[in-house]
């Protein structure tokens, strides 16, 4: 669901074909009939955001057919805890939960908690800040759940327990209300979710799989965890063949959220601290984010490996390891965010690496627009992409909305290495790092990303050299000291960084007085006294003897099924996360065919195919799910979420639809920007609806990729894909006379743009309560250079986010199609805003 | 994707064998892998146009500067509805499967003929077959004289029109010798398009098929895996999940050439006949009296 494998992730899908062929059976659930589709033993066409609906309607089969692994859910999830009496269910207050400040779109979660433990121990805690995201202040382990535990129900009848709050909280997602939400029939849901069923418990998994499909919405975390849900109560986390597998945006994504490009985590998923005095400094952080308290001491040497690993010899016990040089985040500093802080003057500078947000963010205009105020832009890039140009040839240079003669941006275009000109790792959806070698030197000069922070770094640290500003000596105590190789061989100044040793540098090592440097190979072995070095205690271990084990490529048919002698996976090489659930309480398989780790009576340790994901020393009593504070998977989650604890279904935030299920209508919590280059267009119940009556879906196809760079300014896959086009149903086509392979104009609140049009029966109509419900799909690859060009689909979508993570929703707005081209020059503002004003919609901010 | 044992190439004895594609088309995913990967190999340019409106086909057919193309057939039932009167009746629509709408990819190649039409017409001797049985077009000899593209029944082989010299496929001829497989099965991702002893793939084929139509895939079928057909089977064939025709290849392919050695013995008796008529009427001349 929400995921076109087929032709996003083609290499990984190989996997899939070779699953069909051995019997596995694959559904696609998702709004358009794909190339994934057309190789599934089943399409089940959804209307676009109704994800949870769907899921939840699973949940319910599954919950009130007693379908659930009982076994695996008693033991092994939150399912018998008792909730709170505070706690209010959306299906009391209309689709809201307890706690929420409508004002600000936050909610309080103090409601939400478990039931106090009534024996005087802490009740359980974790209270998320309001201006920011749950991640900054919990970090990706969530929230902490203290003390003894809540009291519990094992018979799963209390009316507070998490088991009866779910049966309560998805009552009404029958398959005839999964029907009229989602468009799609009673059959065809039952179908999959009697599937699912059927292919659970002791000897049989299901797998999920998503992609972007999933996060960029309003609410694609709760999507992932209705996902995560069903996946719990059906036994299928922690096993072989079970799981929910998140195939990221492109290569490597998960390691740059590993190592993270993210404002609010430092590497490892470790909280950034926040912008006020943290009494006791280290400590203090460590106190109030390291949850747990039973592993605050593990907390802390993660923390501590990793400044030592930036701050080297300078961070001593004396100054708290330069705690105090690390950043601090004051609020939400994500993308969106600082794009608008650009239009509105306060941010000033902006690098872009490998990104080309003049055409792929949502919204362009507006990433346009910023860009424009800004006093400096410095783009790397393979090519000269948009974002290097839209001060002289963008769109809003041809309506005049933008003068090149008064744009002051200084633009810095600086030419950047592929990757098939460096040496370096990619971690891919699987957790798995796998080196990959320089194939030909880079020509020119382009260099690697490595080479360009490294030497921007020391070009700095050399400017403030003999500087004595207190806030200047975090970079001037950092470890800057890698190795350089490449051209001109060691002594080049301006040579390549060794890859080698930054990985060695992010793995860990031990240095002794007199001893010399050890090798880490597991986190475990992170000491908070200052002894290690690490720079992300999950990938501890990669670089273990002294040797890069993600340059391993021993072939699958030399070594057991599970591979662990193919490139390196976090955590410890576990290739599958929470493993120790693939085996029962007692710690025998649930079944031979399924067997994967168990407990060895006689040897009195945990064995298997794998490396077991439990702690050394670890007994059957340890929980699988070991990120938890608790050792179980959250049903229902108490703290750390901006949305509440259970997965409901809102609709989209641009939606023809008034959301079937509740009186309210979207995400209580999403982002909005209300502005003037930031319109939405009407959802179900404003006026203006018609005027917008189609959903818009933007997505990707396999002849390109993301926003062009790689793919536009070449010949060979220009010529697979040479046009920006939109798919119409011949239904469609017919009501707005559109032509296969002529123009069509398609218009939003912000924008228009042109594309050919693809009329074909893939792209269907769904019926939805009484409306038929039309799909406008526009792949949003292209722009106004390179060997193709065209309009940015992107530029239809709205900024509004997702609390949370604070990614848009891309995937999913409305619109509306006419035939022919788009109005040229100063027409096309003027076109948006008649269209706007002739709905009657009035003015908007 | 499959790695090709190094002695495949070659019997026991040393002798070369006689290698092929198949291309089982219930697998292709129509990422187009193969025809970048062709194009890279072989420098084959790319002729960037417009959009065609043909589903995700842009490249549109075989040709000179297209030796593997991946053709999109959409395919949706008369009538089909998804939403409208039936509703109205109050009827809910079916529920959409596979076998309401289906979406057919097929990745097309020179066939490699065993009898090919391309190399019985060349006059130059460009055209000739490989030790591994392909037909390859040597460029350096081609003189661009065009018999071999009205010799081919699939309109495969085409001239270059900047060029005038006849291109197509060459099962990739140098990567064969370096026992390499070919560029397009190597990128291939899910294994459509397999390369190896066309024996052994001809056995694969044989039972994926029958897999298939006990599956339910009633249409599924062989396409040029018959060495009895008009072009004496292809080096070059393909599991199809429908009739050729829906993929636009011809159902019953004939090398034009089929009957040349017999119109030849044909015309050498009417020349007989001729040489013989003359020869009388030359006998019965006036002159020939004296």
């Amino acid at each position: 669901m929400g995921s076109n494998m087929a032709e996003n992730h083609p290499v990984g899908f190989q996997w899939v074909t070779e699953a069909k062929l051995r019997g596995a059976r694959l559904f696609h659930v998702d709004p358009r009939f794909t190339r994934t589709s057309a190789v599934a033993d089943r399409h089940v066409p959804i209307r676009g955001g109704t994800d949870i609906a769907f899921l939840g309607g699973v949940i319910h089969h599954i919950l009130e057919n007693r379908r659930e692994f009982r076994e695996y859910v008693l033991a092994y999830t939150n399912a018998a805890y008792l909730v709170g009496e505070d706690f209010v269910d959306t299906e009391d207050l209309d689709g809201v939960f307890s706690g929420l400040d409508r004002e600000h779109g936050v909610y309080d979660d103090a409601s939400w908690q478990f039931q106090d433990t009534g024996d005087g121990g802490d009740a359980p805690t974790g209270s998320a800040a309001h201006d920011t995201a749950a991640q900054e202040t919990h970090g990706a382990q969530g929230a902490a759940v203290e003390g003894p535990g809540p009291p519990t129900d094992p018979t799963l009848e209390h009316p507070r327990c998490v088991f009866q709050v779910l049966r309560r909280h998805y009552a009404r997602y029958t398959p005839a209300m999964v029907a009229e939400v989602c468009g799609v029939s009673e059959a065809a849901f039952l179908e999959v979710a009697d599937a699912l069923c059927d292919n659970a418990g002791r000897d049989r998994t299901s797998t999920l799989v998503y992609s972007v499909g999933w996060t960029h919405h309003t609410k694609g975390v709760q999507y992932i965890r209705a996902a995560s849900i069903i996946q719990l109560l059906l036994g299928n986390m922690g096993r072989p063949g079970g799981g929910i597998l998140a195939l990221r945006g492109h290569a490597s994504i998960q390691g740059s959220t590993d190592i993270p490009t993210l404002f609010n985590l430092l590497p490892g998923y470790l909280p950034m601290p926040q912008a006020r005095d943290y009494p006791g400094g280290l400590a203090g952080y460590v106190a109030e984010h390291g949850a747990p308290a039973g592993q605050r001491d593990r907390f802390r040497a993660h923390v501590t490996s990793l400044l030592k690993a930036y701050y080297g010899a300078a961070a001593t016990p004396d100054n708290d390891f330069c705690f105090d040089h690390l950043p601090r985040i004051s609020g939400d500093h994500s993308i969106y965010p600082t794009i608008l802080g650009m239009l509105d003057g306060s941010v000033k500078g902006f690098l872009v690496l490998g990104e080309n947000p003049a055409v792929g963010s949502a919204n362009g205009r507006v990433h346009r627009l910023a860009m424009a105020q800004l006093d400096w832009l410095v783009v790397r890039d393979l090519v000269e992409v948009e974002t290097a140009t839209f001060w002289k040839d963008g769109p809003e240079i041809a309506t005049g909305e933008l003068r090149t003669a008064d744009i002051a941006t200084e633009v810095f275009l600086l030419p950047a290495a592929a990757h098939t000109e460096k040496s370096g790792s990619f971690t891919n959806t699987q957790r798995l790092l796998q080196w990959h070698r320089k194939a030909v030197e880079p020509e020119g000069d382009r260099r690697s990303d490595l080479w360009f922070a490294y030497h921007l770094g020391r070009l700095i640290r050399e400017k403030l050299a003999g500087s004595t500003d207190p806030r200047d000596r975090a970079l001037l105590d950092l470890a800057w000291d890698y190795p350089i190789e490449g051209p001109g061989g060691e002594g080049d100044t301006w040579g390549e960084p060794d890859p080698h040793a930054v990985l060695a540098e992010i793995s860990g090592w031990r240095d002794e007085p007199g001893a010399g440097r050890t090798w880490l190979s597991s986190p475990e072995q992170l000491r908070a006294d200052g002894s290690t070095t690490g720079a992300c205690w999950i990938y501890c271990g990669s670089f273990a003897d002294g040797v890069n084990q993600t340059d391993r490529r021993r072939p699958g048919r030399e070594q057991s099924w599970v591979a662990p002698e193919w490139g390196w996976a976090w955590p410890g090489n576990r290739r599958i996360l929470y493993n120790r659930a693939s085996a029962d309480p007692q710690g025998r398989p649930w079944s031979a065919r399924k067997a994967y780790v168990w407990w060895d009576e006689q040897r009195g340790a945990w064995t298997g195919h794998d490396v077991p994901d439990v702690d050394a020393g670890a007994t059957p009593d340890a929980g699988p799910f070991v990120m938890q504070s608790d050792g179980r998977g959250w049903l229902y989650v108490p703290a750390g979420l901006s949305d509440g604890p259970l997965p409901t279904h809102y609709e989209a935030h641009e939606s023809p639809v008034p959301n079937p299920l509740y009186g309210q209508q979207a995400s209580p919590t999403r982002e909005r920007f209300d502005r003037r280059h930031n319109r939405s267009n009407p959802s179900a119940g404003e006026p203006g609806t018609g005027a917008y009556p189609c959903v818009l879906l933007t997505y990707r196809i396999a002849e390109h990729h993301t926003a062009g760079g790689m793919s536009r300014f070449g010949q060979r896959l220009s010529e697979l894909a040479p046009e920006p086009f939109c798919e119409v149903s011949p239904r469609l086509a017919a009501a707005r006379g559109l032509t296969n392979g002529d123009w069509a104009t398609i218009v939003s609140a912000r924008t228009a743009i042109e594309a050919r049009v693809l009329v074909t029966e893939r792209m269907k109509p769904l019926r939805v309560g009484d409306r038929r419900v039309d799909t406008v799909g526009v792949p949003y690859h292209w722009g106004w250079k390179g060997t193709v060009t065209g309009d940015a689909a992107n530029d239809l979508t709205a900024l509004v986010l997702d609390r949370n993570v604070h990614i848009s929703e891309f995937k999913v707005a409305t619109c509306d199609i006419r035939p022919g081209r788009r109005p040229q020059g100063a027409a096309l503002p003027a076109y948006v805003e008649q269209h706007r004003r002739s709905a009657g919609i009035g003015e908007q901010p | 994707m499959t790695t090709l044992d190094p002695g495949a190439w070659f019997t026991p004895d040393g002798e070369p064998r006689r290698m092929g594609f198949f291309t089982d088309t219930s697998v292709c995913i129509g990422c187009k892998a193969c025809e970048v990967a062709c194009k890279e190999w072989n420098g084959v340019p790319s002729d960037v146009a417009g959009f065609t409106g043909m589903s995700f086909d842009n490249t549109v057919a075989l040709g000179a500067d297209t030796w593997r193309h991946v053709a999109f057939v959409e395919q949706a039932p008369v009538g089909l509805e998804w939403f409208g009167e039936d509703a109205a009746a109050g009827t809910a629509p079916a529920a959409p499967s596979a076998q309401d709408l289906r979406f057919l990819m097929s990745s097309d190649v020179c066939k490699h003929c065993t009898r090919a039409g391309c190399l019985d017409v060349c006059p130059t001797g460009a055209i000739f077959r490989t030790e591994f049985g392909s037909v390859v077009v040597q460029e350096d000899v081609c003189n661009g004289c065009g018999y071999c593209v009205s010799a081919c029944p699939f309109g495969v082989i085409e001239r270059r029109e900047d060029d005038g010299r006849a291109f197509k496929c060459t099962l990739c001829y140098d990567r064969s010798k370096g026992g390499l497989e070919p560029a397009c099965a190597t990128a291939c991702p899910t294994d459509s398009i397999q390369f190896g002893p066309l024996d052994e793939l001809r056995d694969r084929a044989a039972g994926r098929v029958e897999h298939l139509v006990a599956a339910g895939q009633s249409r599924a079928q062989l396409y040029g895996a018959d060495p009895d057909d008009g072009v004496g089977g292809f080096g070059a064939f393909f599991l199809l999940l429908d009739r050729p025709e829906v993929y636009g290849l011809p159902p019953d392919p004939v090398v034009p050439t089929r009957d040349a050695a017999r119109m030849w013995r044909m015309a050498g008796a009417a020349a007989g006949v001729l040489v013989a008529g003359i020869a009388a009427l030359v006998g019965l001349s006036p002159r020939g009296g004296r």
